[in-house]
């Protein structure tokens, strides 16, 4: 069913390391309001390595952000099992750092108060957590804006700050929920380079959710294509190119001839219409 | 100057070609009317206060000349000779000073009760939905009832002194205060919550970080109306029965036929209206931008 471009990254072999999570048979069902259920996510199988980086892409629909609620622990599945390092942890919150799709910044607080909520609520004092913070604020891009309050900052900014949060709350893994959809191309860009400059430096397990399949690829070293009603997981690949990754990357043959596969899985994952890419410019390539 | 590029598909849809061609024609033969660009601009600071002060200026003398031309019933109405004259007698004797600091200090009691009082009911409606549900239509109940038709009762039971008129100041408070608060509890960012808890946060964690602050820039933009409300319960409480204050001034003075005197309390009480409304939206501007830093 999965059809799997299997050739691991040469320089790192992650394989032999315990998973750090394990979607184990995963079934989330809703009440319809008109009776019966709804299947928002069926059969879900999913294994991270630890210090992996997992992009999921699917249509809208597809059960992303019901997978990313269970993982997170607001949500418990109908069935299955949530295992994060070994033990089973459906329905436990504050495990894994979770970003939403909006920056979901307090607007009454700085950037600097808001960036250590997640220690604040772990019961790190407040002195001592922003003192923690402040310097990663000025290696990560936010010099100068420690004292600023959300609505002076940009887009961008504001990411940053969300993502920084994230990465503050100090767990193994991360899981971003489109964290990048609404800024505009460049802004984009220069975010995924950050991205990956803070992954890098923080060995964090990263589950990435994205509908753009550039995006996906050149951040991930396994994307997972999911498909809509019901919510699946139908398709897995990896991703064999070195690290680190340049911009310059995404007109490589390798990431052409990617990118390609994963358009016609993704293509198959719509099941009610059926968009007809053309397939002269792309197709060939593979 | 407009030539129109005919689109590929135009020989398979005459119809359409023939709209673009009236559309162009259209475009070239219809002008828009010159229009001079209106100026909107912000008259000056003094020049408002002047045109103010005149309408007022204005209104007075001629309600002082319509008297003495035999216009307007100076004992149904007075004049505002008179006026001036009993309001200086009033002042200087020191009584209606009395009864504005009485009036003062209930409305201002009510006022800080009510407000807290329904702040804090509104905030619990977030700890459990079942006692929100059931207390909701009681509140909405007790708004829908005339709270000043229960003043004779409250005035009985809690005597002619200041305790009446500061609850009859609460009463009116209170019922918008709590569904004030309530509104703003409900509007709270659902995601933000979302987020406090993947973050592992507690209800109370969640309450204190993210509720209370929300929820203060509606409590703050409701303090113009709270005072206007807590002036009025205050006012009607005198009214019914009470032993100082100015509404039972002006009682006093209706019942003796001194329209004067009730002229000088009303433009007392619309100056102590005036004055706690200026506190409270320095006090709102205040809050709004110091504390939630929304804007």
């Amino acid at each position: 069913m999965a059809s799997t471009l299997t050739s691991p990254r040469p320089d790192v072999d992650t394989s032999a390391a315990p998973a750090q999570l394990v979607i184990d048979q995963v079934h989330r069902s809703f009440p319809n309001p008109e009776g019966g259920t709804v299947d928002a996510l069926v059969d879900a199988n999913l294994s991270v390595r630890p210090g992996e980086f997992i992009s999921l892409i699917g249509p809208s629909g597809c059960g992303k952000s019901t997978l990313f609620n269970l993982i997170a622990g607001l949500d418990a599945p109908s069935s299955g099992r949530i295992v994060i390092d070994g033990v089973d942890r459906a329905g436990q919150q504050g495990l894994v750092g979770y970003m939403l799709q909006k920056d979901l910044l307090l607007p009454w607080r700085t950037v600097v108060e808001n960036v250590v909520l997640g220690l604040e609520i772990s019961g790190v004092r407040k002195k001592a957590a922003q003192a923690i913070a402040r310097p990663l604020l000025t290696t990560y891009g936010l010099a100068g804006f420690e004292n600023r309050y959300p609505h002076q900052l940009s887009g961008g900014m504001k990411q940053r700050v969300a993502l920084l949060r994230t990465i503050l709350f100090n767990r193994d893994i991360i899981l971003l929920d489109e964290p990048f959809g609404a800024l505009d191309a460049q802004t984009r860009e220069q975010m995924q380079e950050w991205l990956l400059d803070l992954w890098d430096d923080f060995h964090k397990t990263v589950l990435f959710v994205t509908h753009d399949i550039d995006e996906a690829i050149y951040l991930s070293d396994r994307v997972f294509v999911m498909s809509a009603r019901p919510g699946r997981i139908i398709a897995e690949f990896e991703v064999p190119l070195s690290r680190p990754r340049k911009p310059s990357v995404v007109t490589s043959p390798e990431f052409v001839a990617l990118k390609a596969d994963a358009r016609e899985l993704l293509n198959g994952a719509h099941t009610t219409h059926t968009t007809s890419t053309p397939s002269s410019e792309e197709g060939t390539v593979a | 100057m407009a030539t129109l590029v005919k689109p590929p598909t135009a020989e398979a849809q005459p119809t359409s070609e023939g709209s673009l061609q009236e559309l162009a024609t259209l475009r070239r033969t219809t002008t828009p009317p010159m229009r001079r660009r209106r100026s909107e601009k912000e008259p000056r600071g003094w020049f408002v206060a002047a045109l103010r002060l005149g309408v007022v200026v204005i209104a007075l003398v001629g309600w002082e000349l319509g008297v003495r031309a035999g216009l307007v019933d100076p004992f149904f109405w007075s004049q505002p000779s008179s006026i001036w004259e009993t309001g200086v007698i009033a002042f200087q004797s020191g009584d209606i000073l009395a009864d504005a600091r009485f009036t003062f200090t209930s409305t201002v009691l009510g006022f800080i009760i009510g407000v807290l009082g329904g702040v804090a009911i509104g905030l619990s409606f977030w700890w459990s939905r079942a006692y929100a549900l059931t207390a909701e239509p009681l509140v909405i109940a007790f708004e829908a009832m005339p709270k000043l038709a229960l003043a004779p009762i409250v005035v009985l039971v809690l005597g002619l002194g200041m305790t009446s008129k500061v609850a009859m100041a609460t009463a009116l408070v209170i019922v918008i205060q709590i569904l004030n608060t309530y509104s703003a509890v409900k509007a709270v960012d659902k995601d933000l919550t979302t987020l406090m808890y993947s973050l592992g946060a507690s209800r109370w964690q969640v309450f204190v970080k993210v509720v209370v602050p929300s929820t203060l820039p509606w409590v703050a933009s409701s303090l113009r109306v709270a005072i206007g409300l807590a002036l009025t319960g205050a006012i009607v409480g005198e009214y019914i029965g009470s032993n100082a204050g100015l509404g039972r001034m002006i009682q006093y003075a209706g019942s003796t036929y001194d329209i004067a005197l009730i002229w000088v309390g009303v433009f007392t009480l619309a100056a102590l209206s005036m004055a706690l409304y200026l506190v409270v939206s320095w006090f709102e501007k205040r809050l709004l931008s110091n504390i939630t830093h929304t804007r």
